[in-house]
């Protein structure tokens, strides 16, 4: 399997189109900080917001139960799931059970994580995508390589092209305007077709057991309010304690994301529609043992906002796919390996540790320290290589003893000089795309035994 | 008279010992005491950063014994500085350690918030770009993050306006990390070379004729990647700038 | 049944799994109450909103015959506007509503730093009323402004309903390439309407 130092190295054969992905990406984290900017109170807003994450997730349990009671007497039916396995045996039993074989989708990247789509549709059912990104990447047969903009890897004309294909726009059509209209027309009619709309959850407050969801184009609310069957999709995560909580996320959320104030739609599910009938399906899936972990609970804070991917500095010029997770960048690179630690064993060490993920997150994760502790746990766990093992030994005999280090450098020095072609050649990956640096006459250490006379 | 123990990172004393040399020079110019504790290597980062924390007891104790008996301890690095901060320890020795830790600094803070220089008669005509490597901005706090909604400030800054003829060029980009990262230049190739080519342009299309900073580390990728492009731009240590006369 | 255990088995492993419980400390956010309307007209336009302002419900009339198509379906229950639009539209079936071109509804609030207004169902009518017509008006009067989500969510805080929407906007997506592009799959235009004589009592 490639891993994403692989995947990367081929995203970047095309170095014009890692600029345009970069450029892109940083557009969205300038609009991102002219929001947070406008607000003075910004940087107390995350404060408070991760408290209150922090407040939840110590008293997750009695929240999850308090939902539950209020979310049953909200006429919600709940369900719970410990799994992907469960979570989708549950969707399919909710739509045989009312012999329903289509369904419209807005965006939910737990279902992505449980890769729901194939499991439907390998028993029958159809699902359409409706939110325009996810569409997109739906009819290219692709995952979303970015939890709020799924597309944002495919240039306009690609989009022309697979629209032309799937949805009989004009041959070389790329007009983001004219394509968003083909992909509206298509999408009303299976809106007003589609008897079961499964949304994701932003919100769920445990205190009303309403469930709140953001929306830009309003696609959520389309398929919900014109289906007989709503089914919620929600990680336990997703609780907050209270509706004036939302006052707090909400301005929190969009600004983070892409800039904006506020989506355009915050909708709030309290009960069913008349006549209508709402599941809410409950998913574990590996949450409680993060929550378990000390070191990595607070990744469970997360509101999705994607704010660390666009200002990821690796994430703009390596892509979303090449995290091989339904969530990429440095949030998904702590949520994977909990999931899988042989699987995404690479995703920690894809980064510099350079910070600005952990200062953006608007729930003040301290993501990239949580990167750093992943990779201490995997490397204990045995999920490294004999290299790697066999070069940490050594160079931490060589820092040990002092005269030894001074001797192999000079050793080393002397070499790069004498034999360059033992550095300077294919197999040292630092020389493929960058000069050594020059080998001086003397370290600092024999520059100041001599200078300064010092003994030893 | 202040005592100060000079730690230079294994990288800079093998590859750089003008900036060691430079930073000893300007702290001397300043009546500290400094002195060079000849047992010393390593910070210990780059095993650390590589998942290898267990494999730093070694380099962990000998700077412990190296440097506890100074009032402070000074390195030209800010990614050193802050590794040891946060993760010295010292089966041995736990009191000093946890002392060192907080008795550690980089040189640029050192400058300003120890010996809160004034005044630096330093002279560098030239146009030059600051590179803001991540750990000593995010991590020891050197200047304010373009991320947060905060006063602006920066100690680097605040020392090369004081010395004559300097121009600092501006950046589009003020504090995006260089893809150094330790063994991720190696392990990710294409993406730190990628980073790096992208930060070296901003200063280069800026008109820098020098990129600074507090990291020989970051420097010493962009300058791999400078030379590689036969680029007339170099690197130097901001120790040098604010030493040169 | 697998659904029965799952929850028990999911609350043991939180419960065993979750830190010391911890209390929320959170820090009060103060707001300035002033100038709300014009900021509220700002933040809107950034969003995509057209605000205007009216004196009365007759003036919005006059409004709507010069701006939309009276060839379309329009849909309010608001009873001064009934001469051109369709008032019983609670009972319908919802899919009927998609050739809606025009829905003129009512917002209890508007709020000034993000141009959004609070719809709750009783105010919607039907669900997919806001979101499945072409256009949407929506009218407030002057106290229906708050500063920000904080003072929003005070008054929400009390209400009842099953159902309630932030609406910020037409409906929009950036999607493609970050080009912005209105109307989505819901309104392509939203008019936030202020009418001076309204008040609270008369809006019931």
């Amino acid at each position: 399997m490639k891993d994403h130092s692989r995947l990367s190295e081929v995203f970047n054969e095309d170095e014009q189109r890692v600029n345009w992905h970069d450029e892109t990406l940083w557009w969205i984290r300038q609009k991102r900080d002219k929001a947070a900017n406008m607000l003075p109170e910004w940087e107390l807003l995350r404060e408070n917001a991760s408290q209150i994450k922090h407040h939840t997730l110590s008293n997750l349990a009695n929240y999850l139960e308090q939902f539950e009671s209020k979310a049953l007497a909200n006429g919600i039916t709940v369900h719970w799931a410990a799994n992907a396995v469960e979570h989708n045996e549950i969707v399919l039993s909710i739509l045989n059970r009312n012999g329903i074989d289509q369904i419209v989708k807005s965006k939910s990247m737990l279902t992505e994580e449980c890769h729901l789509n194939a499991f439907l549709e390998s028993n029958g059912v159809g699902v359409v995508d409706s939110d325009l990104g996810e569409r997109i990447v739906q009819l290219a047969e692709e995952p979303p390589s970015h939890i709020v903009l799924p597309c944002i890897h495919k240039k306009k004309e690609e989009i022309g092209e697979l629209f032309h294909k799937h949805l009989g726009t004009a041959h070389g059509e790329a007009d983001p305007q004219v394509l968003t209209e083909a992909a509206r027309q298509d999408l009303r009619s299976v809106f007003l077709t589609r008897r079961a709309a499964l949304t994701g959850v932003n919100f769920a407050v445990a205190e009303t057991g309403e469930i709140v969801i953001c929306t830009n184009e309003g696609n959520a609310d389309m398929g919900v309010h014109l289906a007989d069957i709503h089914i919620a999709s929600m990680g336990i995560e997703k609780i907050i304690p209270k509706r004036k909580d939302l006052g707090i996320f909400l301005r929190l959320l969009a600004r983070s994301a892409t800039g904006q104030p506020i989506t355009t739609y915050s909708s709030h599910f309290k009960t069913p529609r008349l006549g209508q009938e709402m599941h809410m399906i409950l998913v574990d899936n590996g949450r409680s043992r993060q929550l378990g972990r000390e070191e990595f609970r607070n990744s469970l804070k997360c509101i999705r906002c994607g704010a660390c991917m666009n200002t990821c500095p690796v994430y703009r010029r390596s892509g979303g796919h090449s995290y091989q997770y339904t969530i990429s960048g440095p949030i998904g690179s702590i949520l994977a390996p909990n999931l899988d630690m042989q699987k995404h064993a690479d995703l920690p060490f894809a980064s510099t540790l350079c910070g600005s993920c952990t200062n953006v997150c608007p729930v003040k994760i301290d993501i990239h320290n949580q990167l750093y502790q992943w990779r201490q746990v995997l490397v204990a766990a045995g999920k490294t290589t004999a290299t790697k093992r066999w070069g940490m030994k050594i160079a931490s005999t060589l820092f040990a003893y002092p005269a030894l280090f001074g001797a192999a450098g000079k050793l080393g020095r002397s070499l790069m000089k004498i034999t360059p072609y033992l550095f300077k050649n294919r197999l040292n990956p630092w020389y493929h795309q960058r000069e050594m640096p020059a080998p001086p006459e003397q370290s600092f250490r024999e520059w100041y035994k001599k200078q300064r006379n010092n003994k030893d | 008279m202040m005592t100060v123990g000079l730690f230079v990172p294994c990288y800079v004393d093998q590859f750089y010992p003008k900036a060691a040399i430079a930073t000893l020079e300007l702290l001397e110019k300043f009546n500290v005491k400094v002195s060079f504790p000849a047992k010393q290597t390593c910070c210990g980062q780059p095993m650390a950063n590589s998942g290898f924390s267990h494999l730093t007891q070694a380099s962990d104790e000998l700077f412990t014994e190296g440097f506890a008996e100074f009032d402070y301890i000074v390195c030209p690095s800010g990614s050193c500085v802050l590794h040891l901060k946060d993760h010295l320890h010292s089966v041995k020795h736990p009191q000093k350690a946890e002392e060192i830790r907080s008795k550690i600094y980089e040189l640029v803070e050192f400058l300003v918030d120890i010996l809160q220089v004034q005044d630096l008669k330093a002279r560098f005509p030239h146009k030059v770009g600051v590179h803001q490597s991540c750990h000593g901005l995010r991590g020891l706090k050197l200047a304010q993050m373009t991320e947060l909604v905060a006063p602006g400030f920066s100690k680097p800054v605040h020392l090369l306006n004081m010395v004559d003829d300097l121009e600092i060029i501006s950046l589009s980009r003020k504090d995006e990390c260089c893809g150094f990262g330790g063994t991720f230049c190696v392990t990710e190739e294409a993406v730190s070379v990628k980073m790096g080519k992208d930060r070296v342009a901003d200063h280069v299309l800026n008109g820098a004729e020098y990129i600074t900073g507090v990291d020989l580390s970051c420097l010493m990728h962009m300058e791999g990647i400078l030379k590689r492009q036969g680029s007339m731009v170099q690197i130097i240590h901001i120790a040098e700038i604010l030493n040169a006369n | 049944m697998t659904m029965a255990n799952s929850r028990s088995k999911i609350l043991e492993a939180v419960k065993l799994s979750q830190p010391a419980f911890s209390e929320i400390i959170t820090a009060n956010i103060p707001q300035s109450k002033e100038n709300l309307p014009a900021k509220f007209a700002g933040a809107s336009t950034n969003v995509g909103g057209k605000f205007i302002q009216l004196n009365t419900l007759e003036e919005l009339k006059s409004y709507i015959a010069e701006n939309f198509k009276r060839t379309g379906i329009i849909l309010s229950d608001i009873v001064e506007l009934s001469d051109f639009s369709v008032l019983e539209i609670k009972e319908m079936d919802p899919h009927s509503l998609a050739n809606v071109e025009l829905a003129i509804l009512r917002a209890n609030l508007a709020v000034a730093e993000n141009g959004t207004c609070w719809l709750p169902e009783e105010n919607a009518i039907q669900r997919v009323l806001p979101f499945i017509t072409q256009h949407l008006i929506v009218v407030v009067s002057n106290d229906a402004f708050v500063p920000s989500m904080h003072q929003a969510y005070e008054i929400i805080d009390q209400d009842i309903y099953g159902y309630g929407v932030f609406i910020a906007g037409p409906s929009k997506t950036a999607d493609i390439e970050q080009s912005l592009v209105l109307g989505a799959h819901g309104p392509r235009s939203m008019t936030i309407c202020l009418i001076q004589e309204l008040n609270n009592k008369e809006k019931r």
